[in-house]
């Protein structure tokens, strides 16, 4: 059943450090509110306890795209759209760009932001295992000041993050450099367009002469958090690939999530899934 | 349950025009737009942001109304399946909805004619792959699809022969 509307509070701050000031003020009980695309599907199907909430999209602070030499740091606001269009994004940040095409719809994709998809903290989400390859880090800020930490590592749980009621993301980092790279998207849903995932996994790897010199891979939807698979990662690294080494690495990984069932799917299928989309990746490094 | 939130007054422009209109800052767009300002032809389909039913366009983007808070359209560029024809001239991609058999229901042919509107916006001449994908979030439980994908090919024929 629908949510009853006037129950709910949006406060709109007139800038970030009346926003940040209003979540410090009484932390926890104000929560941030983004593009929408989440709570007001939990708002309609009367799922949204929380009642009250910062409205952050006229933020202008949390929008835009930085270029240094070293990073590119997209503000928390930034939609999966805006990380389409961006030519650099495009270029070098291929994975990043797939996993926002698959993301919901264009409708969704105009209004849904990055910041949310991270805090929103869905194993399911489509972004978060493309960020994870990158090494992403996230700044969090607060009244206090900021802080960057580490994305791997960032949820701790279902649904939990390692930072404060008062903090927000204010902006997500990736370090440039990485072309050259093979990567692999792979997003499994009930139809192609617009379904969550079932199983999705990001990848990324340099081969040298048959040899993996470098691979990481992290899988949404196949565990309580969106995961980077460092133990699968470590069979794979400085090897050549062959038909046993594939084999070793779909064991570790099947030791390494912890997959559900539920209403999308079951643990068996999922375990099934991320283990062929292993093989399908590996497969296309070894092609050359 | 307590009514916590006192109503705000969302000032925006709604297919060209101001207006001014007092909501709850949680309530939908998608019930500002049917039910404060009459424009009854943005649909509700599902409610939960999978249908595409309840398009619009706000600043030129695509949107799903029912996933709009009131508070976010404030100062927005409004633009609903009212604001497409401009008088009695239907837009291409309306004539092309008619001519092709686009329609047959009905229930999502003003969030079809949005998506196809801003896709065409965007993507002057797109190939079918794109029409698509443009309309990818937009459901059609009648057509089967094709009739509205050949539809959005046909407007841009007439865009382009009407250019």
């Amino acid at each position: 059943m629908r949510s009853y509307i006037p129950a709910y509070e949006l406060r709109a701050p007139k800038d970030l450090a009346a926003a940040l000031g209003l979540l410090a003020s009484e932390p926890g009980v104000w929560k941030p509110f983004a593009g929408g695309t989440d709570l007001m599907v939990l708002l309609e199907a009367g799922k949204l306890e929380h009642r009250k909430f910062v409205n952050l999209r006229g933020l202008g602070e949390l929008r835009g795209v930085e270029e240094t030499p070293e990073f590119v740091t997209l503000g928390a606001l930034t939609t999966y759209s805006d990380v389409q269009r961006n030519a650099t994004m495009q270029r070098e940040f291929s994975l990043l760009c797939r996993a926002a095409a698959e993301t919901g719809s264009v409708a969704t994709q105009n209004r849904g932001t990055l910041g949310g998809n991270i805090a929103n903290a869905s194993p399911a989400a489509d972004s978060p295992p493309a960020l994870l390859v990158y090494d992403a880090e996230l700044e969090l800020i607060s009244a206090g000041g900021s802080r960057w930490t580490p994305y791997r590592g960032f949820h701790t749980g279902y649904k939990k993050m390692n930072m404060r009621a008062d903090e927000l993301i204010g902006r997500i980092r990736i370090r440039r450099g990485g072309e050259g790279r093979k990567i692999y998207f792979r997003k499994v849903g009930t139809r192609k367009a617009q379904a969550i995932s079932k199983v999705c996994l990001a990848g990324a790897a340099r081969v040298e002469d048959g040899k993996i010199e470098d691979i990481r891979i992290a899988l949404g939807s196949v565990a309580p958090m969106p995961l980077r698979c460092v133990k699968t990662e470590a069979v794979l690294r400085g090897r050549r690939l062959d038909l046993a080494l594939v084999r070793a690495a779909r064991e570790e990984l099947a030791r390494e999530i912890a997959p559900i069932d539920d209403m999308r799917s079951s643990a068996r299928y999922r375990g099934r899934v991320a283990g062929n989309l292993l093989e399908e990746f590996l497969g296309e490094l070894d092609g050359g | 349950m307590p009514d916590a939130a006192q109503k705000i007054v969302v000032r925006c422009t709604v297919n060209g025009a101001a207006e001014s209109v007092s909501a709850y800052p949680m309530a939908r767009l998608l019930d500002v737009l049917r039910e404060e300002l009459k424009l009854t032809g943005t649909k509700e389909g599902c409610g939960e942001g999978e249908c595409g039913a309840c398009s619009v366009l706000i600043d030129g983007e695509l949107v799903n109304s029912c996933l709009v808070p009131a508070m976010q359209a404030e100062g927005a560029d409004i633009r609903t399946i009212e604001g497409i024809a401009s008088g009695e001239q239907l837009h291409a991609v309306q004539e092309a909805f008619l001519e092709c058999g686009g329609a047959q229901c009905g229930i999502c042919t003003p969030g079809m004619v949005m998506a196809a509107v801003n896709l065409l916006a965007r993507v002057p001449e797109p190939a079918e792959e794109e029409v698509r994908a443009g309309l990818s979030g937009n459901l059609c439980r009648c057509t089967g699809y094709m009739k509205i994908f050949e539809t959005v090919l046909h407007a841009c024929q007439q865009v382009k022969v009407g250019a």
